[in-house]
């Protein structure tokens, strides 16, 4: 990427989990039942920040996540709200506790992931968890979420906090652009319209929001009127939205640093079954492993930036127009 | 002070009723059950307020039963605080039935957990201990482990993470009935020098036998720093002669009406409340006068 490129993932913007420890720190005074569970990487979640400012309400666990995850439940038992912080594929391996210690008695706590998809970057596979939105989502009780920039965070957190159940809740690794207006509104269940377009709908979450507003761009360039929608709720999703803007639209692309089986297209494609199916494009990881590499390269091997976006787009209205 | 022949009539019954149970359900691990009842009783009546139990009560003192799959000891000391009736424990393992397969506190609170999984109950005892301690609430958490259950890594997350806060309000049992699913806990994956694992995790130790309710009373009331593990030598099938020792009665297994004749015989069940039972289906030990 040169520098008079416009700026992708990486490389300007606050990143989502530097927001997350800020919006904990900001919500400590007003709301002093939560505590900030955390399993040795405070460093790398965001927590950090929470660790310093209230040190008594920072629980280290160590290197256990599946202990973290089930001692959640009992501090939320007797009456506190947990944080539970990790990092996305951590997540994945205390999900059998997340799912009987948590969602099965729908105890009230939090998860918040840093670290998803290929945008962590240079670790490699082994860190990158493209799998995490599918398998929490197939959990009775929980509440998926994965905002799009860092002020969406902020006030994502704000509204899990509120919320009254078990949330599974991504932030990112790094820095992303801020892609929401300032007078944008979070509510679980809600998606929202960035872009407005009659040819096609562009519908993400996370990193990959920005990434459709870019493609949009191209697109009208290409004379096709894309909507983009930012729907940072996969569970509740905005079925009422989807429908609308499958009439509306007639074709759709779904965006996500995800696998293509099981994530937000998986959550899309469900809905529409149910109510107006439309040619669906799912731009996201194809099944398979990331590795190492910078995020923007990754995204671009793996078929994640706009240009890609684009080639979806184009595809799915030559097959709505059949 | 404990009243230790109030303990052991109740104990006969709830063992009685937790066979019924399994009986009715048509499986069940009666073994674990057995080997675990006397813990829970004790704890029920000395411990734990359950005859006072209000789920609204945030400060109350909590048992989780890690060793979920012998929960029919549980439902069966709970109908004894009268948290459930008698007769709910015909409904066990079934449609509907409140009393599920492994321990649910959505539709029984008191169970405190949702357990299934092994090690996950320890790990939400730790955090209710630790919670306690955060917001200065002086009340105990207990717990029970089986002894396979120690084979789960969790379970060492947890002692690590319970010594390493110093949660001296938490206590936990270890049934140590030397047997597990498939084979003796030994053969399958063993686990000593057990106390001195615990030890060196930084927790307090007391051996005792896990059916001696005076040792039991004597365990629990020590006080002293870090958290407390009791390993309870207990005998699988404890109070019902054909199934101490016998290794058909370890894992999961269907009992059948001539077994809890017998079983029921030999723990004293009158002649009548069996006949009710087997029947019409009627399950009530209550109504001959053990408690007068």
């Amino acid at each position: 990427m040169t520098a008079d490129q416009p700026a992708l993932i990486g490389s300007s913007g606050d990143s989502l989990r530097e927001a997350f420890g800020r919006s904990l720190v900001s919500l400590a005074e007003k709301d002093q039942r939560f505590v900030v569970l955390d399993a040795d990487v405070a460093g790398g979640t965001g927590t950090h920040h929470f660790r310093e400012a209230y040190p008594q309400r920072f629980i280290q666990v160590g290197i256990a996540e599946q202990n973290m995850m089930s001692m959640a439940a009992g501090l939320a038992r007797v009456g506190l709200v947990p944080f539970v912080t990790t990092f996305a594929v951590f997540c994945l391996r205390a999900l059998e506790q997340a799912r009987l210690s948590l969602a099965y008695s729908c105890a009230n706590v939090k998860i918040v992931a840093s670290h998803p998809g290929l945008d962590v970057g240079p670790d490699g596979a082994s860190a990158q968890a493209l799998e995490d939105l599918a398998a929490f989502r197939a959990i009775p009780n929980m509440v998926v979420l994965s905002p799009a920039d860092a002020h969406e965070v902020e006030l994502a957190t704000a509204a899990i906090l509120a919320h009254s159940g078990p949330v599974y809740m991504r932030s990112g690794r790094s820095p992303a652009p801020r892609v929401l207006p300032e007078d944008y509104h979070f509510e679980i269940g809600r998606g929202q319209v960035l872009h407005d377009g009659g040819d096609v709908t562009l519908v993400a979450c996370g990193v990959q929001v920005g990434r459709c507003l870019q493609a949009a761009k191209i697109l009208e360039q290409k004379g096709v009127k894309a909507r983009v929608i930012n729907m940072a709720s996969l569970k509740p999703l905005d079925h009422d939205l989807l429908e609308r803007c499958a009439v509306e639209t007639g074709a759709m692309v779904v965006s996500e640093d995800h696998n293509v089986i099981g994530g937000l297209g998986g959550a899309v494609a469900e809905s529409l079954a149910r109510s107006r199916p439309v040619p669906l494009e799912f731009a996201g990881v194809q099944d398979c492993f990331g590795e190492s590499g910078e995020p923007d390269e990754l995204a671009e091997r793996y078929g994640l930036t706009p240009p890609h976006l684009v080639e979806a787009a184009l595809k799915v209205v030559a097959r709505k127009r059949g | 002070m404990i009243n230790r022949e109030q303990l052991e009539v109740r104990a006969q019954r709830a063992r009685s009723s937790a066979l019924v149970a399994i009986h009715a359900a048509g499986s069940g691990h009666p073994g674990g059950v057995l080997s675990a009842l006397d813990i829970i009783n004790y704890l029920a009546m000395h411990a734990l307020d359950w005859h006072a139990y209000d789920a609204q009560d945030q400060t109350r003192s909590r048992f989780v039963l890690s060793k979920g799959h012998a929960c029919p000891a549980l439902y069966a000391v709970a109908a004894e605080e009268g948290l459930v009736s008698y007769q709910d424990l015909t409904t066990l393992r079934k449609l509907g039935s409140p009393l599920q397969g492994h321990t649910c506190v959505n539709t029984t609170p008191w169970a405190e957990a949702n357990t299934g999984s092994l090690a996950q109950g320890f790990s939400v005892a730790v955090g209710m201990a630790l919670g306690y301690r955060y917001q200065s609430i002086a009340r105990p958490v207990y717990c029970m482990l089986g002894d396979g259950e120690l084979q789960e890594g969790q379970v060492w997350e947890g002692a690590m993470c319970a010594a390493h806060y110093d949660l001296r309000n938490l206590c936990v049992f270890v049934d140590y009935n030397k047997m597990q699913s498939d084979e003796k806990v030994a053969r399958i994956m063993g686990l000593e020098p057990l106390a001195d694992k615990w030890r060196a995790w930084n927790w307090r130790v007391v051996e005792i036998d896990g059916h001696d309710y005076q040792q039991i009373h004597q365990a629990v009331n020590q006080s002293g720093e870090g958290p407390l593990v009791i390993i309870a030598h207990t005998l699988k099938g404890r109070g019902v002669s054909y199934m101490e020792g016998s290794p058909l009665w370890h894992g999961s297994v269907k009992l059948s009406d001539e077994q809890l004749k017998d079983a029921l015989i030999e723990l004293n069940i009158p002649k009548h409340t069996q006949e009710r039972y087997f029947e019409h289906a009627v399950w009530a030990p209550e109504e001959h006068g053990y408690d007068s």
